[in-house]
C-alpha cells in the first residue's frame, strides 16, 4: 500500500524532498480532521426483481413439463448454501422427447425458414435479454455466486451481444466464406458449464439458431436457473416450439444427451476429463463435435510493461469470476528483473479487493460455485504448500456460510509443481519467472493446454514475436479476459477444438 | 519500479535528483529519469476508472464523502469579469456554504486571480479557508520567467497561502524538461511559505505517459500539489488522468516518504463526479490522501450540488435548488 507517513512530514529515514526545502507547513487546523477509514456502506442489489419458482420443469417443444420419472435436483445459492429451487432432472425418456422435438422443428419450421425471418427471433431474444438484464443479472449471481458487478456488466450484456451479433449473420450465411448455399447442420446437443451459465448458453444457441440448426441445451447441474429464464424469453419471443429445448439435470443427463443417436452435432464446454469422455462417446457416430475445455494460461509480464495496468490485468486474469474461467491467466510469468516490483504492487492491489456478498454492488470477489469445486481448489492449493511453493493471501475475512476461498498467490512455483500444471479453476495464481522472451514462450507452451495467453510489454514488435510463437487460441496483448462476439474463441491440444464467436463460430453449425 | 531502476541506471540523474536543491537539471538527465518511468496503457487506465466508477456509495459512506468533498473544494472564480463584489460573495459562501446548516464545513480554499487576493484576504480573515491564487501568466504560461516570478510574488504579497502555477507546456512538449524544472523550482522559491500547486494542463499534454512524466517532473522540482488543469482547456480533469497522477504521488511517497497532493479541476459539477474521484483517491493513492491536505477539487457549481445531495441524505427529500445560495 502507499506509504503510511502521517501528515506531510517525511519519515526520518526517507530522502529529503527533491527541492531540498522543508515540507511546506500544514494547512491551517480545522480542515485537517483525519478522515479515518472510508468504508463503503453495504449496497446490495435488490432481489425483488426476480421471482424464483419453487419448482422448474424441463423446456421441451416450447412448454415446461416435469421429468417423466419425476426426479428433481436442488440448486443452491453458493454464497449462503440456501436452496433456491427444485429443478427437474431429465432422464433418457426426456432426452428422447427433446431431441425429437428439435428434429421436427428443424425439418418443418426452423431449417426451411429464410435467414431474415430467423434473424427476427434472434433480435427479439437479444432485446429481451437487454430489457430484462437486471433480472438475469440478479438470478445469475444468486445461482452462481459471482459478483453482481460482473453478471451486470459482463455476463448479461455479452450474452445479449452474442444474440445481436449472430442475428446479423442469419441472412448473410452465403457470404460467410463457407461456399455457396451453406446448409444448416441439423440438431445440436449442447452441454455447458456453470461458470458463465447464461453467457455459455448464448455462445451455444446464438450461432446455431442463426445457422438454421435447432438445439437441445443441457445447463450445468449447479446453475440451471438463467437457462430456464432464457427458455421463458424464447417463449416470450415467440420462438417456434422445439427450436430451443432446455434439459436440466446432472452428469447422467448430459451423457444421455451426447450419446443420443438423433443428434447431428455435439458441442461441449467444460472440463477436459468430461471432454475426453464425450470424444470417446461421439467417435465413429458421424456427429460433429466441438470442445471447449480447460486451460492453464500464461500471463507474461515483461520488465517494460505498463506495470499498473499489468497488475490490473493480472487481477482480472485470475480473480475475475473467482478464477473459475477456462481462459484464466492462472500462471503468471514475470520477467525476473521486474518480478519483485510487480509482486509488491500486486500484493498491494489484492489488499483492496472486496470479498463478500455477491449481490453487493461493491463486491469484487464472490463465492465459489459449489462445495465440490471448493474442495478441488483446496486440494490443489494444499499441494502447492506440500511441494514447497509459498502461499500468500491478503487479510481477508471469509463469510461463515457458503463456499469461499480467498484470493491467493503462490510464489516460488516451478514448472513441475501441480499448481503450475493442473487447472485449479479458482482464485489461485501461480507465479513463475523467466529471463528471456524465448524462455517465456517455452514455459508458456509447456502445458497440455493451449486456450489463451497474455503478453504485457510496451514493445510492439515483441508482442507480434510472442503471439506468433505462443500456442494458444487467444493471445491478449496488454489486456486480459476481453471478449467480443465478433472474435473467435477456442483452444489447442487439451483445451479442445472448434471456435466459438465470430464468423468462425458459424462453421460449427453449418454443413460446410 | 522502473523509476528507481532508471535512476540507478543513470548516475548523472541520480546525483542530480538527490542534490536537486539549487542544482541544475539537464534536459538529458531528466529525460533519462522521466522516460524510464513505467509506461501507462491508456486502454487499461480507462478500463480501471470505468470499473471504479461503478462503486456504489450509499448511506453513511455517501454522507462522509459529501462532507469530505465540501472540505476539499477550492471554490474558484477565474473570469475576466471578476470583481471585488463577486469575490466577496464567493468568500462568504466559502466560509459558510449553507447558511441554513452550520454543520456544513467550510471549503478548503478560494481560488482567484492575483489582483483579487487582497479582497479575499480581507473577507476570509479569521476563517480556516485558504487563499489560492493562480499565477505565472495563467492560463497559458506564455511569459518570461521574470514576469512569472513577479506574478507569483504579487499573489504572495497580497496574502495568498497557496499558489497555483502553470507549467510551460510548450517547453515540456519540446522535451526541454530542464527549463520546466527550473521554472517550478524558481516559482517554489518565490512562494515562500505558500503552498505550490503545479498545474500540468493535461488536456494539452494529451497522452497519459506525458501526464505521468509531468507529474514526476513537478514532484522532483518541489511541488506540494500536482493539479490537472486550468479549467480553460477541454478536456480538463478526467478520471484516467487523475488515476495516473494519483499513481504517481503514491509511488513518489513510497520512494521518498514525501506525500504530494493532487488537485483535480475543471468540469466537475456534480456530487456524483466528486464521489467518483474520492473512490479513485481511496483505491489508488489510499486513505492517507482522503484529506484536504492532500486532495483538492477545484470547482464552483459543484458546491451547491454537494449541499443538495447532503440535504437529501439527511432528510430523504430533494430540496429546491433555490434553497441554496448562488454566490
Amino acid at each position: 500500500m502507499a506509504a503510511k507517513a502521517s501528515g506531510r512530514a517525511a519519515p526520518a529515514t526517507a530522502a529529503p524532498p527533491a527541492d531540498g526545502q522543508a515540507p511546506a507547513p500544514a494547512v491551517p487546523a480545522g480542515m485537517t480532521a483525519p478522515p479515518g477509514r472510508w468504508d463503503y456502506a453495504p449496497a446490495p442489489e435488490s432481489t425483488e426483481i426476480v421471482s424464483i419458482a419453487s419448482e422448474y420443469g424441463l423446456f421441451i417443444n416450447g412448454e415446461f413439463a416435469p421429468a417423466q420419472d419425476g426426479k428433481q435436483l436442488i440448486t443452491l445459492n453458493p454464497a449462503t448454501e440456501a436452496p433456491l429451487a427444485k429443478v427437474a432432472m431429465a432422464g433418457p425418456a426426456d432426452v428422447d422427447r427433446a431431441v425429437a422435438a428439435a428434429r421436427t422443428a428443424y425439418e418443418r419450421t426452423w431449417g426451411p425458414m429464410p435467414g431474415a425471418e430467423r434473424a427476427k427471433y434472434l433480435y427479439r431474444i437479444a432485446r429481451a435479454l437487454q430489457e430484462r438484464a437486471r433480472e438475469f443479472a440478479v438470478l445469475e449471481s444468486l445461482d452462481n455466486g459471482k459478483p453482481i458487478r460482473e453478471s451486470r456488466d459482463t455476463d448479461i450484456p455479452l450474452a445479449a451481444a452474442h444474440f445481436f451479433y449472430y442475428a446479423g449473420w442469419a441472412d448473410k450465411l452465403e457470404y460467410a466464406g463457407f461456399g455457396p448455399g451453406p446448409r444448416p447442420l441439423g440438431v445440436a446437443g449442447q452441454v455447458i458449464p456453470w461458470n458463465f451459465p447464461l453467457l455459455m448458453a448464448a455462445w451455444k444457441l446464438a450461432p446455431a439458431l442463426a445457422a438454421g440448426s435447432t438445439c437441445v441445451l443441457k445447463p450445468a447441474e449447479t446453475t440451471p436457473l438463467t437457462a430456464l429464464l432464457l427458455a421463458e424469453v424464447c417463449q416470450q419471443a415467440g420462438l417456434p416450439p422445439g427450436v430451443v429445448n432446455v434439459l436440466t439435470g446432472a452428469g447422467e443427463t448430459g451423457a444421455a444427451l451426447v450419446a443420443h443417436p438423433g443428434l447431428d452435432k455435439v458441442a461441449f464446454t467444460g472440463s477436459t476429463a468430461v471432454g475426453k469422455e464425450i470424444s470417446r462417446a461421439v467417435a465413429g457416430t458421424g456427429k460433429r463435435l466441438t470442445l471447449e475445455l480447460g486451460g492453464k494460461a500464461a500471463n507474461i509480464v515483461f520488465d517494460d510493461a505498463p506495470v499498473d495496468q499489468a497488475v490490473e490485468g493480472i487481477v482480472n486474469g485470475i480473480f475475475f469470476n473467482q478464477g473459475q474461467v477456462c481462459c484464466a491467466g492462472s500462471r503468471l510469468l514475470l520477467q525476473e528483473s521486474a518480478a519483485d516490483a510487480v509482486l509488491d504492487r500486486l500484493r498491494a492491489r489484492l489488499a483492496t479487493l472486496r470479498l463478500g456478498d455477491p449481490l453487493d454492488k461493491n463486491t469484487d470477489i464472490g463465492a465459489i460455485n459449489s462445495a465440490e469445486q471448493l474442495g478441488r481448489i483446496r486440494e490443489l492449493s494444499d499441494s502447492g504448500d506440500a511441494q514447497g511453493a509459498e502461499r500468500w493471501s491478503p487479510p481477508c475475512e471469509l463469510p461463515a456460510r457458503g463456499f469461499w476461498f480467498p484470493p491467493t498467490i503462490f510464489t516460488g512455483v516451478s514448472q513441475s509443481h501441480r499448481i503450475a500444471r493442473e487447472e485449479i479453476f479458482g482464485p489461485v495464481l501461480s507465479v513463475l519467472t523467466f529471463r528471456t522472451p524465448q524462455e517465456a514462450v517455452t514455459k508458456a507452451n509447456n502445458t497440455p493446454y493451449g486456450l489463451s495467453a497474455g503478453v504485457w510489454t510496451e514493445k510492439g514488435s515483441r508482442i507480434l514475436w510472442m503471439s506468433q510463437r505462443l500456442r494458444a487460441g487467444v493471445v491478449w496483448a496488454n489486456t486480459f479476459n476481453r471478449f467480443d462476439p465478433a472474435s473467435p474463441f477456442g483452444g489447442y491440444g487439451e483445451s479442445g477444438f472448434g471456435r466459438e464467436g465470430g464468423r468462425h463460430g458459424l462453421a460449427a453449425y453449418l454443413d460446410a | 519500479m522502473a523509476i528507481e531502476q532508471a535512476i540507478e541506471r543513470s548516475g548523472a540523474a541520480a546525483a542530480a535528483v538527490s542534490t536537486a536543491a539549487g542544482g541544475t537539471m539537464s534536459d538529458a538527465a531528466l529525460r533519462r529519469v522521466l522516460h524510464g518511468l513505467d509506461g501507462v496503457d491508456e486502454v487499461g487506465a480507462v478500463a480501471r476508472t470505468a470499473s471504479l466508477a461503478t462503486r456504489s456509495i450509499k448511506k453513511d459512506a455517501k454522507l462522509w464523502a459529501l462532507d469530505a468533498a465540501v472540505r476539499m473544494i477550492d471554490l474558484t472564480t477565474l473570469e475576466g469579469a471578476d470583481t471585488p463584489g463577486k469575490v466577496r460573495a464567493m468568500c462568504a459562501k466559502a466560509r459558510r456554504p449553507d447558511p441554513a446548516d452550520p454543520a456544513v464545513p467550510p471549503v478548503a480554499a478560494v481560488c482567484v486571480y492575483p489582483d483579487l487576493v487582497p479582497v479575499a484576504k480581507a473577507e476570509l480573515a479569521g476563517s480556516t479557508v485558504g487563499i489560492a491564487s493562480v499565477a505565472t501568466a495563467f492560463p497559458s504560461g506564455r511569459a518570461s520567467l521574470a514576469v512569472k516570478l513577479a506574478d507569483t510574488a504579487d499573489a504572495v504579497a497580497g496574502g495568498a497561502t497557496e499558489v497555483d502555477m502553470v507549467i510551460d507546456r510548450g517547453a515540456f512538449l519540446a522535451g526541454r524538461y530542464g527549463l520546466v524544472y527550473e521554472e517550478i523550482v524558481a516559482v517554489k522559491q518565490a512562494c515562500g511559505d505558500a503552498h505550490l500547486k503545479v498545474i500540468l494542463e493535461t488536456g494539452e499534454l494529451v497522452t497519459l505517459d506525458n501526464v505521468a512524466r509531468a507529474s514526476w517532473l513537478a514532484m522532483l522540482a518541489g511541488a506540494d500539489f500536482i493539479k490537472t488543469s486550468t479549467g480553460k482547456i477541454s478536456p480538463a480533469s478526467t478520471p484516467p488522468v487523475a488515476l495516473v497522477m494519483l499513481t504517481a504521488v503514491r509511488d513518489y511517497a513510497q520512494m521518498t516518504g514525501h506525500q504530494v497532493g493532487v488537485k483535480v479541476a475543471g468540469g466537475i459539477r456534480t456530487a456524483k463526479d466528486a464521489v467518483r474521484y474520492l473512490v479513485l483517491v481511496s483505491e489508488t493513492a489510499g486513505a492517507d490522501w482522503l484529506t484536504p491536505d492532500l486532495f483538492r477539487i477545484g470547482a464552483s457549481s459543484l458546491l451547491n450540488d454537494l449541499l443538495m445531495q447532503r440535504a437529501k441524505q439527511l432528510t430523504g427529500v430533494y430540496s429546491d435548488p433555490d434553497d441554496f445560495t448562488v454566490d
